[in-house]
Parts: C-alpha cells; structure tokens; sequence
C-alpha cells in the first residue's frame, strides 16, 4: 500500500495526483466521439485517419504473432506492445523523414512507423542479433534494454543536431527533431533525469516521449511518482503535458506540435502519453500476480483501435469492406512474420571476434584461431553444446 | 624541439585534434572557462568555442552519455572525467553503451570517442581523487585502454586515440602533469598507438610499468645500475588491447619479470600479465612473475598515501627478490 502524500502545514499543500488528470488532452472519446481542444485541434483527412487504423491494427498483429511465436518456442522472450498502439502511432506518424527516434525495447509501433521490417525485430528477440536494422537508414536506433539509457543518446544526438546548424532555420527539409523513448519505470532512473537536465540546459531539439503504461512489470506507477508524471518536467525548466495515448489523433497533434517546437529551436518536451500495458511486460510475466482483472476490463472499454473504427464507420469513412481488407492484410503480415522467422538464419560464431572494434585485435585474431581449431578438432563431427 | 610539461603536451594534442577535424569536441566539467581542473583544456573554449568545448552539468552518467549521441551523430566527443573516482556514476554507459553499441549494431554504429581520466594518487588529495580503475576497463570487451607517461607520448597518444574509431580511455597520471618536463617535436611521426615499448634497454631483469610507475621503474633501474644490474624498463602504452611482444621478447631473454602498477594487485594488469608471460615463456622464466602495486584496501588518506603506492625501494626489493629464485 503507497500511502498518499500528506499536505504540510509550513510547506503547504500536496502536490496532488490522481489517474484522470483534468489536463490530459483528448480528440477522440473512448466512444468514438470527436472532441476539440482548444490548442491541439487539427483537420484529419478521411485517407488519415484509415491510415491510423490500418497502422494501430497491424502493429497490433505484429505483437500478436510475435507473442504466438514466443509461445511455440520460436523467439527467447517478446516485449508486448498490446494496448499501446495509439501512443506509438501517433508519435510515430508525426514524425519527420529526417527526424531521429531513440526507442526502448518495446516500440515496435515505432519501429513500424520507421519502416523497420518487423521481422528485424523478431531476430533480437530470437536471440539471431541484438539489432538488425541500420539506425542510420531509418532514423531509427537500436532497441535499448538498459533502461533509460537512451534518453542521453537522443539528447546527445538533439545536441548534435545544434552543431549542425539544423534547427530553427525555417527548412522544413533540414530542422530536425529528435524523440527519446521511455516508459513510467524509467522515469526513476538517474539517466532520464540527467537527460532532462542536459536538454534543458542545451535547450536541445528533444521530446521526451514516456508511455506511462502504468507498470513496471509489476511495481504500479505510483511506486514511481507521486505526482502525474508530465508535471516532473516544470521543474526542469520545460514544458509537459499530459495525453490520451489511447487516442491516436491526441498523440499524434501533441506530438507535432513538440516535434516542430523542437525543429524550430525552442527546446525540449515532455510527452506523457496516459496509457495502459494490457498485455504482460514481456512473455516471461504473469501480470494475475499483481494486477486486478478489473483495471485491465475497464482499459479494453478505452480501446485504441475500437475507437477510431467506430468514428470511420460512423462518419461513413470505412464499411465492413475496408475492416476486412485491413484485416486480410494483417493476416498476410502474419503469415509472412512466421514464415520468415522460422528461416532466420543463425549467425556465425566466428562473427563475435570481428565485431568488438572496428579492425579485429590480434588478441581477439588469437582467441578466434583457438576456437576454429576446437571447432576443427571434432572433424565434422557435431560441436557438443 | 620544445620543452613541456604533460599537461602542456596535453593541450597542445587537443588543440592539434580540434584544428585537423572540425567534429572532434571537447567536453567535461569545468573544462570551458576554467580550462579544466587541470587546467588541460585550458584556452581551447576561448579559441574553438562553446559548441566545441563544452561545460556539462556535473552528471557523469550525462556526459557520457550524451557523448555517445554526439558520436552517432557524426561528432568525435573527448570527454573529460574530472578524477578518477568519478567515472563510476558513468560506469553503466561506459560499459553497457560505449562498449557495446559497435558490437550490438553488427559494426554499423561507431563510437569515436576519448574518454580521458586523470588517474592514479600522489598529489595528497581526498577520498576518491587518487584512484586507478583501469583494469575494470580492461575486463570490459569493446573499450580501449591507454596511459601515458612522459610529454611527447601524451602528446602523439590524445591525437592518435581521438583518430581512433573505437571508444578510448585515456589514462593520464595527474601527478606527473606539472612534476615532469620533456622534449616534445610536434612535427614528428608518433610510435603506433597499440604498441608498448622498451624505455630502458636491460639484460638482468625486466621491469613494465605504465602511466606513473614508469618513471618509478626508471629510476629504480637506475639504483641497480649502480649495483651493477642490468635492469629493462618497459612502457606498455596500451592496456587494452595489450601489447606484450616487447614483454616476452625481454622475458624470453632476463627470465625475470617485475609488474609494478598503482593499482590494486588482485586481478589488476599484473595478475594479467603474469598469467600470459607464463604461458608464452614458462621454460625462460629463472623465477615466478612478481607483482609490485597498490595494497588490496580502499586507497588510503594522504598522509599515508606514500606507504600505499609502489615506490623506488619496493620495485627495488621486487628485483631483488626475482633474484633469489
């Protein structure tokens, strides 16, 4: 039991927290009701707003089938994204080509915005590498499992970006931004702080963009943090904001409109997008230990996905027609994640002394003919394991 | 020809590297105004600029790890840890991020970066300014590790680590940055930077050293001179990855090997070095590979600091001792 914070009668009031935070910024209802904010209105084009469901839903199969593949033996271990959808679309459909995204290990949402494969996913998951894609080619970095980590990277890489001259000139080709990743458990890593610390004393072209999904694998949010999560970032000196990331259109306004801030030089965001993790942390958790089964049925009523199809539908933007093509198109997806999986190759063992430093050291040219002649030795025969 | 202290050879190879390549940066605490602690980056801001030399918030952990997204985006940051006792709050990034992202990334990613450390004891300072941590950089794949231990290596050594691809820590022995002078040529072709080498040529017995124990060893090499012993005095430069061609070559022809650094000896370069030399040269060795280093204690006050770190007539006794095998 966290006991609530208390007021104090020299020092004042509480900062007080609670989960339906009347700041949190919403466009679409858990209904499928368009709502207006008074700053992050935008215009969605029917073609927009089909592309969010089509995104969100298979992305959703993307986590499905790499659950299922989990499940039959083929990947070590899957860090679920179920839940989530809206949040990483959102944030990831805002970006610019040229903007750069430092993820955690669970933004496959993302990764998918960036046009990374996902199957490229699945081989660090099945132990094939620890990252397939290019971070240069999609503006995408490698997952990050030390958490928190990469909130330095992005804001390093922000500072970089200032060097280059490419914020703030009015270029909409050449001003960049980039987004660190992170989740409410990272929020309590000494890194994430330094990072806050350093992009607002560089004021660097950076978006803190944290998935509160409520859970730590099993330490609830307010083990983190007695107050909402977006507020942290005032003290630091820049602003955060709180928004529905089960609402795609929410995340997705709120985050151009810190992506452009970033671009045009005025410095650093916090993003708290409110959210659920309604699957496991990853494949190895079993959330019945610590969670209550209502908390998980209320968040299926504030579905991501459910609720975009029910405002297409009734604004006459998609029919049953549209719904089955995605879905049809999903299931080719998933056919085609299981198939190519289970061909990954394994990689070579000889790979692991080439690949320390960027020229091979003679020590490790030593310990490599070591283990060619202890390979060599059983003379086809099969290396014992 | 010019005459330096380390420290000057120092800023000078800095400021050579910031001239040669607009992305090398510099960055650290204190390192901008102030020109550092040490005063090593002295003048460089006031020259290159606050976008290359940088003054960071006092967050280790951020330095490093900032650096690392400079690196990605193109930059050669050299990051400037103020003591040696300070890089542990950075000891996460360092070995889980700098050291690995080249590896993780199937050799896409590069990580130029220097990360230079003052390291070592001997100026009478306070709990944690005197420490020597290179061997958990050693032990740690994907980093590189080189000290220096006279002027006109300092000097070659900064400009060859932060032309390196690969992360480097650079070790630098703060108490020689004021106390020794030596003759630096700018214009000359520095020794390969993954290279030890022979400082003081011998026929007796072998002393390796590195970083501050060096001038340590050639002075005790000097005493047994005067006993009429043939001493070499080998530098090796670089920790890791580790060059012992010149150590075997001198071992295969003394039998007698003496390892003296400051660090502690449980598992410290010299428990490295004795295990190799013993497998390349067990039938040259007259006697067992001994170690001279720093007590396996926390490094202790000031006071008593002398009594903690290898001096002249410990290394001395070492020597002796080989020759009663």
């Amino acid at each position: 039991m966290i006991e609530p914070a208390l007021a104090d009668p020299v020092f004042g009031p509480a900062p007080e927290q609670t989960a339906d935070d009347p700041e949190l910024v919403q466009l679409l209802t858990p209904e499928g009701e368009r709502v207006h904010h008074p700053a992050f209105d935008l215009d969605f084009s029917p073609d927009q707003l089909r592309g969010f469901y089509r995104d969100m839903t298979l992305v959703r199969r993307v986590d499905i089938e790499a659950t299922a593949l989990q499940r039959h033996g083929e990947l070590g271990l899957w860090a679920q994204l179920l839940g989530q959808e809206a949040a990483q679309i959102g944030a990831g459909r805002a970006l610019r080509p040229q903007d750069f995204v430092f993820p955690t290990y669970r933004e496959h949402g993302v990764a998918w915005c960036r046009g990374v494969d996902p199957v490229r996913l699945l081989s660090l998951f099945r132990g094939v590498d620890q990252g397939s894609w290019d971070p240069a080619e999609h503006n995408f970095g490698l997952y990050t499992i030390v958490i928190g980590a990469q909130t330095l990277h992005a804001t390093g890489y922000a500072m970089g970006v200032q060097r280059d001259g490419a914020v703030g000139t009015g270029d909409p080709e050449r001003d960049t931004a980039v987004v660190a990743h992170f989740g409410d458990g990272a929020s309590s890593q000494g890194d994430v702080n330094e990072a806050f610390v350093f992009a607002a004393s560089y004021n660097a072209p950076v978006v803190f963009f944290c998935q509160n999904n409520q859970w730590a694998i099993s330490e609830p949010f307010e083990r983190q943090s007695r107050i909402p999560l977006y507020r942290r970032a005032h003290g630091f000196g820049f602003p955060g904001i709180r928004v529905d990331g089960n609402d795609v259109l929410a995340t997705y306004s709120v985050m151009q409109t810190a992506l452009q801030r970033a671009r045009d030089g005025q410095g650093p965001t916090f993003v708290e997008a409110y959210t659920y993790r309604m699957g496991a942390h990853t494949t190895t958790d079993d959330p019945t230990r610590y969670r209550l089964s209502d908390d998980v049925e209320n968040w299926k009523l504030k579905d991501p996905i459910a609720r975009v199809e029910v405002y297409l539908r009734r604004n006459g933007m998609a029919d049953d027609n549209f719904v089955a093509e995605v879905a049809a198109e999903a299931d080719a997806l998933g056919e085609r994640m299981r198939r190519e999986c289970h061909a990954l190759p394994d990689p070579d063992p000889r790979d692991i002394f080439t690949l320390v430093h960027s020229e091979q050291t003679a020590e490790l040219a030593a310990q490599q003919a070591t283990f060619d002649a202890h390979v060599a030795s059983f003379d086809g025969e099969e290396v014992p394991v | 020809m010019t005459t330096m202290t380390l420290a000057k050879a120092l800023n000078n190879g800095l400021r050579r590297a910031m001239e040669d390549d607009e992305k090398v940066l510099v960055m650290g605490e204190d390192v901008g105004t102030l020109g550092g602690v040490f005063r090593i980056t002295d003048g460089l801001q006031k020259d290159f600029g606050d976008d290359r030399v940088i003054d960071t918030p006092l967050a280790e952990s951020g330095i490093v790890g900032t650096a690392v997204g400079l690196a990605m985006r193109g930059y050669r940051p050299v990051v400037e840890i103020q003591f040696d006792g300070f890089v542990y709050p950075a000891y996460d990034q360092i070995v889980c991020q700098v050291a690995k992202l080249h590896y993780r990334s199937g050799g896409r990613i590069k990580m130029p970066m220097v990360i230079r450390i003052p390291f070592g004891g001997g100026i009478g300072a306070v709990e944690h300014h005197s420490e020597s941590p290179e061997a958990q950089f050693v032990h740690t794949p994907g980093l590189k590790v080189v000290a220096c231990s006279n002027p006109a290596d300092a000097y070659g050594m900064i400009q060859q680590a932060i032309r390196s691809d690969d992360p480097v820590i650079f070790l630098e022995p703060k108490r020689l940055y004021y106390s020794v002078k030596g003759e630096v040529d700018e214009t000359a072709v520095p020794a390969p930077l993954w290279q030890s080498r022979v400082v003081r040529p011998g026929t007796d017995a072998t002393l390796v050293a590195y970083g501050p124990t060096v001038s340590t060893c050639l002075d005790a090499a000097t005493v047994a001179a005067e006993e009429g012993r043939s001493i070499e005095v080998i530098d090796l430069r670089t920790l890791s990855p580790l060059d012992l061609v010149p150590v075997l070559e001198s071992v295969r022809r003394t039998g007698r090997l003496v390892v003296v650094h400051e660090a502690h000896m449980t598992l410290g370069m010299g428990a490295e070095i004795a295990a190799r030399v013993t497998e390349e040269c067990f039938h040259s060795l007259e006697s067992p590979v001994l170690r001279v280093g720093g007590y396996d204690t926390p490094y202790p006050p000031a006071r008593i600091e002398e009594s903690y770190l290898p001096d002249l007539d410990r290394v001395l006794d070492a020597v002796d001792r080989t020759f009663g095998f």
